[in-house]
């Protein structure tokens, strides 16, 4: 397996050999990638291919059967999913990442008040709302009732406060429109500029590959393709027009 | 004037007491996602403490009250968190409900081997000279009762506070809906889980020493009553208002204190309404209440996370494995009866008609809970609807038993369907708690009316004549109560693989999806409440056949959620579920506990004779058993069956290959089962 890696710095979270799943269900097959300091990694593959459970492998949502997450350097692997939030690493789930029970400013005020105590709250809402001016319109509003787009902003307006050293970002195209999509990618731009390294899955091709350097395509499961962007080239449309599952989405 | 505003403080003194409940329960759910129905009995566990250490031992009120709310308390919380709710946090609400329930049975009993209630009569408060009367505006009210205000108010002012100012009260939601997002903003979730369990049992330890003093007994009754009562304040508040579930407390207690007052004595509506206002005000709430309307609660998005739950055991197994279980279901069944019908005396002969007419009632809760997905807490009701309707006609309009059965099951059937109709808007716990006010208003008010069950004498109820063949022995209304058992079960399975059981699992699943291809969730629900009242209804009606009269204890309210914990347990989703839990049921009081379990430890031991076990061991077995409800929600034998078949099945496939593949194929690699 082709690691992708960066010679001077350590990468910031490693995969090795990892098997995972759901239950009796096995998802993904021993997987193995790194990921460098600073750059942008875009997991690509069909649906059903294991995308989304190498983010939440990435995130400790799940516990691998076998293999290791090595973070830094350390082995992290069984760690408990808040133990990773706390190492910052910062994972948006796929469809709603918000908590729809708690009021905008209830689900800001969540990561803010462990990372930043209780006189931080107020700076770090105010850095939020200064980026998205909607969220301070609606900030006493009920998550649940945002539209998708506010929802992501909401999600996003986290990290962008809290700068996280990875994100991990399932889907955030998701049911947004394309003006949106653009917008959210826009974000991303900014999170990786003030240095956050990224993970993103995406069904979205293109967009992700605007704006990553690295790329991983999954195919039922297994590690198809690992290395730049630029090499990627015609496998591209080979492995995801014709690798199993529901055919080619997004392309 | 001074007679009103004498009722209005007395009014204001006793809807503190529901304050309490109603504020604690509220906290339960709101922290924990539980809708704490043993609430009730932890605080019984903390009176009992205190009282015991106070009042039996002699120990001061200070470090009484140290050791049984400070101490004890929280413990309770903190352990019933770490071994149940910790594990049921991403379970559907239901799951959380019944473990509640398992509580609620098995908590009362634990206490009671170690604490004697009915001598615990005149308990003291927290105050030193509790009865001091202070006399306001021609109220009196004794220095107990003002501890209790002053507690209530202290409790929820400060509970408002905690969740406005501290970030604990928005953990505590977040990790209610849903632990893992909580977990991935850095919330350690197990830890705000236990915290919010240990808070809600602290409130629940409070309630205990200070409500013994309204009631003037330590009982494990009163308090489920009162909490039974504080519902409806709970219900105002949408479960999620500390606020609103206070006043309305309040404002109940103010209600009931002026119907006290104020309603010419010995009127039927003054003997009635009193006590069953609080269910009439949560039944009008629940139906009425425009907030409670279609009100969902969240799921968590990120429940994928969990592998999917396993597939009922007989969509699993082979073709031949299929006919050979079912073979050996059926000779098994047939030995069993053989034996009692040919060999059993008059009691095992008993016994076997109870299980029959048990699986009959018990297949309504494979209705409603295994088919629909609903938890119904009237079951009993619906059974002694039928068993009273089926009563007064043959005794007193002196119609064919055979028929006064069916129409008993009529009857049943029209009120569950009339009950379902205004409750259907609501969803889940709301619905439960419908049927519950109704179940407790039955109990309450109905039960005692003379046409329905005959007031102080119980209705007779003769047994069936069919033509010239009379089932008045026992024996032949066995062979009667198997036919009803036959056709019941047969009526249920196909209702559950028909185009009803169908339309009913698509709602479940998804109400949503469901009605977008055109299926009306509100038709399928009225039929199956409808469907599971009517066989609740000949049950009970054979029920009352078999004892010669209507019998109201056994219809009752906690009856009825101790068979549902029973059936939940043991396995809901089949009629085999329904007759192994009236098995259970019947078989454990009668034989397993006064005969069997004795034997069994007399003859593996010299050392010990025990002669019988309390009856107290049945409840505690049942309300523990409801807790592995927390593992294997298709239910115990359920689950055990799907093992035990998995491990035939390996054999046979072994034995047909020649010993070359493992058996179960371990890993089965499905990429298309990641979300």
């Amino acid at each position: 397996m082709a690691a992708v890696t960066e010679p001077a710095t350590a990468p910031v979270l490693e995969l090795r050999d990892v098997d995972a799943g759901y239950g009796p269900f096995r998802a993904i097959f021993d997987v193995s990638f790194s990921l460098a300091r600073g750059r942008v990694l875009a997991l690509l593959g069909s649906n059903g291919a294991g995308k989304t459970t190498i983010a939440r492998v990435c995130s400790g949502l799940i516990v691998p059967t076998s293999g290791k997450v090595v973070y830094q350097g350390d082995d992290v692997t069984g760690q408990r999913a808040y133990k990773y939030a706390r190492h910052g690493i910062i994972h948006a789930p796929e469809g709603r990442s918000v908590f729809a029970s708690l009021t905008v400013a209830e689900n800001l005020e969540l990561t803010f008040r462990r990372s930043r105590g209780r006189n931080g709250v107020k700076k770090g809402l105010d850095e939020a709302f200064t980026m998205f001016p909607r969220l301070r319109d609606r900030r006493h509003q009920i998550a649940g009732t945002l539209s998708g787009g506010e929802q992501r902003m909401l999600s996003l307006a986290r990290v962008i406060v809290e700068r996280p050293r990875l994100l991990i970002a399932d889907e955030l195209s998701l049911g947004l429109a394309p003006i949106v999509v653009d917008e959210v990618y826009r974000t991303l731009e900014q999170i990786r500029e003030a240095g956050t390294t990224l993970l993103i899955v995406e069904q979205h091709v293109h967009h992700a590959l605007g704006i990553a350097d690295d790329a991983i395509v999954l195919v039922k499961g297994e590690v198809a393709y690992s290395g730049p962007v630029s090499e990627l080239g015609d496998l591209q449309s080979r492995v995801l027009g014709g690798g199993g599952g529901e055919g080619p989405v997004g392309v | 004037m001074e007679k009103l505003l004498g009722a209005l403080i007395d009014g204001v003194a006793f809807g503190c007491v529901y304050a309490l409940l109603a504020v604690g329960l509220t906290l339960a759910y709101k922290t924990s996602g539980v809708f704490n129905i043993a609430f009730g009995v932890q605080a019984f566990a903390s009176g009992a403490i205190y009282y015991q250490l106070h009042v039996n031992d002699g120990w001061g009120i200070l470090p009484a009250f140290i050791i049984s709310v400070i101490i004890v308390a929280p413990l309770i919380g903190a352990i019933l968190d770490r071994f149940l709710f910790r594990h049921l946090r991403s379970a559907p609400s239901m799951a959380r409900l019944i473990t509640a329930l398992g509580l609620l049975v098995a908590i009362p009993q634990i206490v009671l081997l170690k604490f004697n209630q009915t001598e615990a009569t005149r308990p003291t408060g927290i105050v030193p000279g509790g009865d001091v009367p202070y006399h306001i505006f021609g109220a009196t009210l004794s220095r107990d009762q003002l501890s209790i205000m002053v507690c209530a108010v202290i409790v929820a002012v400060g509970l408002v506070l905690v969740f406005r100012y501290t970030a604990l009260g928005i953990r505590m939601r977040a990790v209610v809906e849903s632990p893992r997002m909580a977990e991935l903003a850095g919330t350690d979730a197990d830890r705000i889980g236990t915290a919010a369990w240990m808070l809600s049992s602290l409130v629940a330890g409070l309630a205990g020493v200070l409500l013994p003093t309204v009631t003037s007994q330590v009982g494990d009754i009163y308090y489920t009553t009162l909490l039974t009562a504080a519902i409806a304040a709970t219900v105002l508040g949408s479960l999620t208002s500390i606020p609103l579930a206070f006043f309305g407390a309040i404002g109940l207690g103010v209600v009931q204190e002026l119907l006290n007052r104020y309603l010419p004595t010995n009127s039927v509506l003054a003997s009635n309404l009193r006590p069953s206002l609080p269910f009439v005000v949560l039944f009008l709430v629940l139906i009425l209440s425009p907030r409670l309307r279609n009100k969902r609660e969240l799921t968590d998005p990120l429940s994928s996370v969990d592998p999917p739950p396993p597939a009922p055991a007989a969509g699993q197994r082979s073709r031949e494995l299929t006919i050979g279980t079912r073979v050996a279901g059926v000779l098994f069944g047939l030995g069993i009866g053989y034996y009692v019908f040919f060999h059993g005396n008059a009691s095992v002969v008993g016994q076997g008609i109870q299980v029959v007419i048990y699986s009959i009632i018990f297949c309504s809760i494979v209705v409603i809970t295994g088919i629909a997905g609903e938890v119904s807490f009237a079951q009993a009701t619906f059974a002694g609807i039928g068993g009273f309707a089926s009563a007064q006609l043959s005794s007193s309009a002196g119609m064919s038993v055979i028929f006064t059965i069916i129409i008993g099951g009529l009857i049943a059937a029209a009120v569950g369907a009339m009950l379902a109709i205004p409750a259907l808007r609501l969803g889940g716990i709301f619905l439960t708690l419908a049927t519950y006010a109704f179940a407790l208003f039955f109990d309450n008010v109905i039960v005692s009316l003379s046409w329905v069950s005959g007031g102080l004498f119980p209705v007779v109820a003769p047994r069936p004549q069919l033509g010239s063949i009379d089932f008045a022995s026992d024996r032949s209304f066995l062979v009667l109560c198997l036919v009803f058992l036959v056709i019941v079960g047969v009526i249920v399975m196909q209702v559950r693989s028909g185009t009803t059981g169908r339309y009913l699992s698509a709602v479940r699943g998804s109400e949503v999806a469901a009605a977008s291809v055109g299926i009306s969730p509100t038709r399928a629900r009225i039929t199956a409440f409808a469907l599971s009242a009517g066989i609740a209804g000949v049950g009970g009606a054979l029920l009352a056949s078999y004892e010669g009269h209507a019998n109201k204890i056994d219809y009752n309210a906690t009856l009825g959620l101790f068979w549902v914990v029973i059936v939940v347990t043991l396995g809901s989703r089949t009629v085999e579920g329904a007759i192994q839990a009236a098995l259970g049921f019947v078989l454990f009081s009668a034989r397993v506990l006064p005969d069997w379990i004795p034997w069994i430890i007399n003859h593996v031991q010299p050392f010990l004779h025990v002669d019988s076990l309390p009856n107290a061991v049945q409840f505690i077995f049942f309300g523990f058993g409801a807790l592995t409800y927390a593992k294997h929600q298709e239910g115990i034998l359920e689950a055990n069956k799907v093992k035990s078949l998995a491990w035939v099945q390996g054999k046979i496939d072994r034995f047909k290959s020649g010993g070359r593949t493992k058996p179960g194929a371990a890993a089965v690699d499905t990429p298309g089962a990641a979300p």
